[in-house]
């Protein structure tokens, strides 16, 4: 087993970071809302939109709520996280190439 | 008060699950009675139950993993002897209900609760001493992941006499999974216990990670790590990746089911291919997460039953690590027929024939490594040489069913069914078992009987070419997979056979539980005895302590200077248990019985939102936080051993040595 018990190391965030984090995650979930339920977009660009703001959402987490940075101490993180976006977009890519291609050919669209 | 669930639930008017109901109710209650009448509840709940300690849950691991063995194996000697009778005109004696939810159950707990099961037991017991650690590191977490596979295992069972399991396959595909053709309780018993145990899985993939990353002994670089832990390592980053997309797209499935959404249901939008695709995501890594930890344990025990190194250690590593990424690459070959067309099946295709390359590698490892080796033809080794065989069968079966081409043909007959079970049973099956016979001394401090072990190889390996090779011929023939009955005569020869090889697996599995009864039975006679902690002259860490190790497993943390860390300190002479070393008290976990709560209360949980009972599993939910909450808040989670009692211990271990060697 590890020889802390308590935390140590990592900074773990202050009551300002979780703060600017928690209004910066409202602030893009209340818009990724709003421009759905006000059709202020045509439906492609709806869906691109709030994926757009979903990606960001995610950095946001990571970098005020998992504290995520480039220092060196955070080397496996990063290297863990650099695997895990690569996996991530083998996986949507791969799915939408191959629902992509299912779409047209069995004209399931 | 009790949602969907009334009397009418209990199959009583079904004799088969009545016979088995009582059969298993007479096991349980003599299982509890034996340990009663011993006096054992307190030493099995103190000692087994809430340990926190990986090797004790290591053999609980694969404990479960012997049982679902058993269930799941008499699942498959009814659906051989359902083939081999229900033939033009006769029904057979499983109707389709029941053996629909039978090739489901087969499924289901053959990967979930026995492989994956006996994987994580077998990680539990090696990883931690091959790498100089003395315990994992969150070894809290551990004990909850073991609990949670277990009563998702248990839940599995008890559909079988409250309610019925899913009719749906083993990845229950919708829509026939969907609400709408399949409105029992069947998908949500699989939908329940396939994501409790992915929890499970889950903590144990970043468990071990960490514990890999984190807590080798000194002097041990990536490149100085035993084969079998670079394997295990591979393992949990599969794990990590892979098991996410299973928890979503049965989460999905789920919301379909349970607030009738539209992801995979065949109107209000939804699409059911997309399912295919997300469920494979997940299942083609697993496959992989199977089997190479197999490959690891195979690489030890050929290195150490030719004594001499692994042949091409870095290429091993390297293939290893190439398998891993290229199992996220291939995952379409299992929906090549479901019309997306040439490009995207040329692509995953040509990955899946690449895969077969590294693969290829390894096999040309330990032939190499056996090669002008003094080969010692152990009972461990059988099964390795049975292996090699095997599994080149069914990997160039597989890269047949690669060709999509050949796959249109092929796909859903029971060809796919031969080719899966040929390398999952010659390579995933076969490499456990001789896991298991390599490490059973270190895990009890006795051998297996080999006498009995090389009965079971040749009864499995036997058996499985009877069983198996048959049904490539019938899918050829053009017989589908989960079928209950049929008519064509030129079918039913072939089932004989099958069925056939069925049973003698049914002798082979008859051997290993005598293997087992024997070994406990003559564990004291001499040459049973592993006194040493080194019986089989073997190279990595784990064997430098003593069998089985003291709970802290290494009183002084070993320094590591090259590969094969132990083969190595043998050869310099470097004695790491020499008494009157420099011990310093040792930091330990205390165990722990919130993992063993919060299993009980997802338990709960399961079978409330089963079942439809809000109450119940609204308790089950409040338990699993509560648990959690009045566990972060206790402080009181580890204490150090003094050193008056690794002493101790270690003396004992010495006087013990030295008796030995007197007695020779």
């Amino acid at each position: 087993m590890a020889d802390h018990v308590s935390s140590s190391g990592e900074s773990h965030g202050s009551v300002g970071s979780y703060l600017t984090g928690f209004v910066l995650a409202v602030i893009l979930t209340v818009a990724a809302f709003g421009i759905v339920m006000s059709h202020a977009m045509s439906p492609s660009g709806t869906v691109g939109a709030i994926a757009l703001l979903a990606v960001i959402q995610i950095v946001v987490h990571l970098v005020y709520f998992l504290h995520m940075n480039g220092s060196s101490a955070q080397r496996w993180n990063v290297m863990a996280f650099v695997f895990t976006v690569l996996s991530v977009i083998v996986l949507v890519a791969g799915t939408i190439f191959i629902m992509h291609d299912t779409s047209i050919n069995m004209m399931s669209r | 008060m009790l949602g969907k669930l009334t009397l009418s639930a209990i199959p009583y008017d079904v004799p088969i699950l009545v016979g088995t109901f009582i059969g298993a109710a007479i096991a349980g209650l003599a299982v509890v009675g034996l340990i009663t009448y011993y006096g054992k509840w307190g030493y099995l709940w103190r000692e087994w139950l809430t340990s926190v300690d990986h090797k004790r849950i290591g053999v609980m691991y694969i404990v479960v993993a012997l049982v679902a063995l058993f269930r799941g194996f008499a699942d498959a000697i009814m659906m051989r002897s359902q083939l081999a009778l229900a033939y033009a005109g006769n029904p057979g004696y499983l109707p389709p209900h029941h053996y629909d939810q039978i090739f489901s159950a087969h499924g289901t707990i053959m990967i979930f609760f026995m492989a994956m099961a006996f994987m994580q037991g077998l990680m539990n017991i090696v990883v931690p001493l091959q790498i100089g650690a003395r315990d994992v590191a969150f070894p809290f977490v551990n004990t909850l992941s073991f609990w949670m596979t277990t009563i998702s295992f248990l839940l599995v069972n008890v559909s079988l006499f409250i309610g019925e399991f899913s009719q749906c396959g083993w990845l229950a595909y919708p829509p026939l999974s969907e609400q709408q053709f399949s409105p029992g309780v069947g998908v949500d018993y699989y939908i329940w216990a396939v994501q409790l145990s992915g929890v499970g899985t889950l903590l144990t993939g970043v468990n071990f990670f960490t514990t890999i990353v984190k807590m080798r002994a000194p002097g041990m670089t990536y490149m100085r790590m035993p084969v079998f832990t670079w394997t295990i390592f591979c393992t949990t980053v599969l794990i990590m990746v892979a098991f996410p997309i299973l928890t979503v797209a049965i989460a999905l499935l789920g919301l379909d089911r349970y607030l009738g959404m539209h992801f995979f249901t065949n109107d209000g939008g939804g699409n059911q291919m997309l399912y295919l695709s997300l469920i494979w995501g997940w299942g083609h890594p697993e496959v992989y997460i199977l089997v190479l930890p197999a490959f690891g344990a195979f690489s030890e025990i050929t290195q150490t039953f030719s004594r001499k190194p692994l042949f091409g250690y870095k290429t091993m590593v390297y293939a290893t690590a190439s398998i891993m990424v290229l199992s996220l690459l291939v995952w379409a070959h299992h929906f090549f027929t479901m019309g997306a067309g040439p490009n995207v099946n040329t692509f995953f295709g040509i990955m899946t024939m690449v895969i077969a390359v590294p693969t290829g590698v390894k096999i040309f490892n330990w032939l190499f490594t056996m090669y002008k080796g003094r080969v010692e033809f152990h009972a461990t080794m059988y099964w390795v040489i049975g292996f090699m065989i095997t599994f080149s069968i069914g990997g160039m079966t597989g890269v047949m069913l690669a060709i999509p081409a050949a796959d249109f043909v092929l796909h859903n007959s029971l060809f796919v069914i031969a080719h899966f079970h040929n390398v999952i049973i010659g390579g995933v099956y076969f490499g456990y078992v001789a896991a298991m016979n390599f490490w059973f001394p270190k895990a009890f401090g006795f051998k297996m009987n080999e006498a009995w072990g090389k009965r079971a190889f040749w009864f499995w390996l036997v058996g499985f070419y009877f069983a198996f090779m048959p049904i490539y011929v019938v899918g050829f023939e053009g017989m589908t997979r989960r079928m209950n009955h049929y008519d064509n005569p030129e079918w039913h020869p072939w089932l004989l056979i099958s069925a056939f090889g069925a049973a003698l697996i049914a002798l082979g599995v008859v051997c290993q539980l005598t293997q087992i009864y024997v070994s406990i039975r003559d564990r004291n006679l001499a040459e049973n005895r592993d006194l040493t902690g080194d019986p089989w002259n073997a190279r990595t860490l784990e064997w430098s302590t003593s069998s089985p190790p003291p709970f802290y497993n290494f009183a002084i943390v070993p320094t590591v200077h090259e590969l094969d860390a132990f083969a190595h300190d043998k050869e310099a002479g470097i004695d790491t248990r020499k008494v009157g070393g420099d011990y310093k008290p040792i930091h330990m976990p205390k165990n722990t019985a919130c993992g063993f709560l919060i299993g009980a209360f997802s338990f709960v949980l399961g079978f409330g939102a089963i079942w439809y009972i809000w109450w119940l599993a609204a308790v089950g939910l409040i338990g699993i936080i509560a648990t959690v909450i009045a566990r972060s808040a206790d402080n009181d989670v580890d204490y150090y051993v003094p050193v008056s009692e690794i002493v101790r211990i270690e003396q004992e271990h010495s006087r013990n040595l030295m008796a030995a060697q007197a007695a020779e």
